[in-house]
């Protein structure tokens, strides 16, 4: 990211090697767009993993796959599990490796907008959170420290488990219902950057992914629930 | 100023014990002209992947997938072309890269193309897009100036995209615009077009159409932003047809019988110059009918090593030569009243309605 010179010096421009796809924006956006970016070159250049639009968090091992459309909470529920002692791989970006289907980590602070900001701040108030940037093309974002414990962890791959497809709605009750697997197949597919253009690799590595998670629908509003929920399919409590 | 992506594309073998901070440096020299899957493929293909350390190779196998994805793509999009046009029956002839791709020729190994070109006869372009609407294919010029601009000046319907698959084709009836005080009759291109190996219905130019209109392309319009891609194109087509009997002793006289001995004349030059393309002293010698003035020639050097350098290393200098040329190139496509005409549009009228898109990359939270 670098500063444009004239009246745009107050603004940052992303630059990468001549090529600016995006118009810059204002100072104050800097951590938002750096983040966007980073997303951006990894999503046009980390093919020799399959890319999913997921979170994943994992405990005792079991690595659990958030694919979600915006919107769906599946940030505000992966920031909620971390709170309580997941492990944060990625927040965003899922790397799954091709042959084995294990998932790559990508701890970087999570991102989070507008009211699941206020939500997590009062969820877990010791939290840190970078100043906000106010006011961008998706609201107000605010970046969350990744916890210590996930960064250390960094270059440790962890076995996918389950895939849940979170949904949350107002005065919902927390239910979880069993997929088929091969519509578990299809949604991870609509949430894959790159499932196309792997070809027969992109279809081997998802059915592999398919076949040894378990895929599920969640729908919850309660979040003391949902953690329940996650704790069970980690194989504690019941 | 030497550029480490010439050196790795004119001896692919260049590329043994690079140290770490050079390969970053090609890389991103590769990326920034649209050469990365075509060098990725090159030096996997050469069987230089053992040379290459762990950290780089992570970026070429990538770099592999999109370019072997692009070619399957390009594919497809060519069969959905051939089956929308095919109760036209009339031969499909592909240009540029997606001919490239199809005929399965070294310049097409890896190459990126945003568009799918095609020629067709003149007074078939109606049925044409026609056929291609029926099929799902939209103009997205929705600009009355715009597309009186293609449709009577040019040569070529305004670009349509694909409701659904969102790929673009550009359908010619020429290789150069109606406007062109000097313009190869398309009647004959045609005519002389040859089958695409393994591929029934499609057609491709004859090797020394297909090298001018390359040369055309680059060295008479005025856009050089795959500049360096543009120019590699010449120079794998090169390495495919010298040994073809004729390809070299024809070329010029071919040229001069077209008027494009000019652009050839510009062709041969940067090759061996920028590229180090290997050529018969006899096939310079030939176009030096097309060579200008020695104060012209001098300027167009200046010009012409600055657009054809890889897009990271331009410089202010190098984008006062970029909007030069493309000044240039629109120069040479129509007549100077019109130009004034069509450039004044361009600066006062289209700007209002053409402002850029917002900057977040909307489909990642």
């Amino acid at each position: 990211m670098s500063q444009p010179g004239g009246l745009r010096r107050w603004f940052r421009r992303f630059d990468q090697d001549g090529l600016r796809p995006f118009k810059p924006l204002p100072l104050q956006q800097a951590s938002a767009m750096l983040e966007w970016m980073m997303n951006w070159c990894v999503a046009n250049r980390a093919h020799s993993w399959l890319l999913l639009h997921a979170a994943v968090v994992e405990k005792n091992g079991r690595a659990i796959i958030l694919p979600a459309p915006p919107g769906s909470g599946k940030s505000t529920l992966c920031t909620v599990l971390v709170c309580r002692g997941w492990r944060l791989l990625p927040d965003e970006l899922t790397l799954v490796r091709h042959g084995d289907g294990m998932l790559a980590p990508l701890p970087r602070p999570v991102s989070l907008k507008n009211a699941s900001i206020d939500l997590i701040q009062a969820f877990a108030p010791d939290v840190v959170f970078a100043p906000l940037a106010y006011g961008t093309a998706k609201g107000t974002v605010g970046h969350l420290r990744a916890p210590k414990d996930s960064i250390d962890r960094a270059n440790e791959y962890a076995a996918p488990w389950a895939i849940v497809f979170p949904l949350w709605e107002a005065g919902a009750a927390t239910v979880l219902t069993l997929l088929p697997k091969a519509r578990t197949f299809m949604r991870v597919a609509h949430n894959a950057f790159n499932y196309m253009l792997m070809g027969e690799r992109g279809v081997q590595t998802l059915g592999n992914l398919s076949e040894i998670c378990d895929g599920y629908e969640f729908v919850y509003s309660q979040l003391e629930e949902a953690l329940h929920v996650f704790d069970a399919l980690a194989g504690e409590g019941a | 100023m030497t550029i480490l992506l010439l050196d790795v594309l004119r001896a692919p073998t260049a590329v043994r014990g690079l140290y770490p901070g050079a390969w970053d440096l090609l890389l991103r020299q590769g990326a920034s002209a649209n050469l990365l899957a075509t060098l990725a493929l090159m030096l996997q293909d050469g069987g230089l992947f053992d040379a290459v350390p762990a950290a780089p190779r992570t970026h070429l196998e990538c770099a592999c997938t999109a370019g072997v994805s692009h070619a399957r793509g390009a594919r497809h999009e060519v069969d959905m072309i051939a089956a929308a046009l095919q109760a036209l029956s009339m031969p499909l002839i592909l240009l540029k890269g997606s001919a490239y791709a199809m005929a399965g020729l070294e310049a097409g190994r890896g190459r990126l193309f945003s568009d799918i070109d095609i020629l067709v006869p003149k007074d078939r372009l109606h049925d044409v897009e026609a056929a291609l609407m029926l099929h799902g294919w939209a103009s997205t010029h929705h600009d009355e100036y715009d597309q009186r601009y293609y449709r009577e000046w040019m040569h070529e319907l305004p670009s349509m995209t694909h409701i659904f698959r969102g790929n673009t084709i550009d359908v010619h009836h020429a290789i150069l615009p109606e406007t062109a005080a000097d313009r190869p009759d398309p009647d004959k291109l045609r005519a002389a077009a040859l089958p695409v190996p393994g591929h029934p219905g499609l057609r491709m130019l004859a090797p020394h159409d297909m090298f001018l209109h390359s040369a055309v392309h680059l060295f008479s319009g005025g856009e050089f932003d795959h500049g360096l891609r543009d120019l590699f194109d010449l120079h794998r087509l090169v390495g495919q047809f010298s040994a073809e009997t004729g390809f070299w002793d024809g070329l010029a006289p071919f040229a001069a019988e077209l008027q494009l001995i000019r652009p050839l004349f510009y062709a041969l030059r940067y090759l061996k110059r920028v590229l180090g393309t290997m050529m018969p002293p006899a096939v310079l010698a030939a176009t030096a009918g097309g060579r200008p003035n020695p104060a012209l020639l001098r300027l167009m050097d200046g010009l012409f090593l600055r657009a054809l350098a890889p897009p990271m290393s331009v410089t202010h200098i190098g984008s006062a030569a970029l909007f030069a040329l493309y000044v240039r190139g629109n120069w040479l496509r129509m007549p100077p009243l019109l130009l004034v005409r069509h450039l004044s549009h361009k600066a006062f009228l289209s700007r209002k309605s053409s402002l850029p898109a917002d900057g977040a990359p909307a489909n990642l939270v």
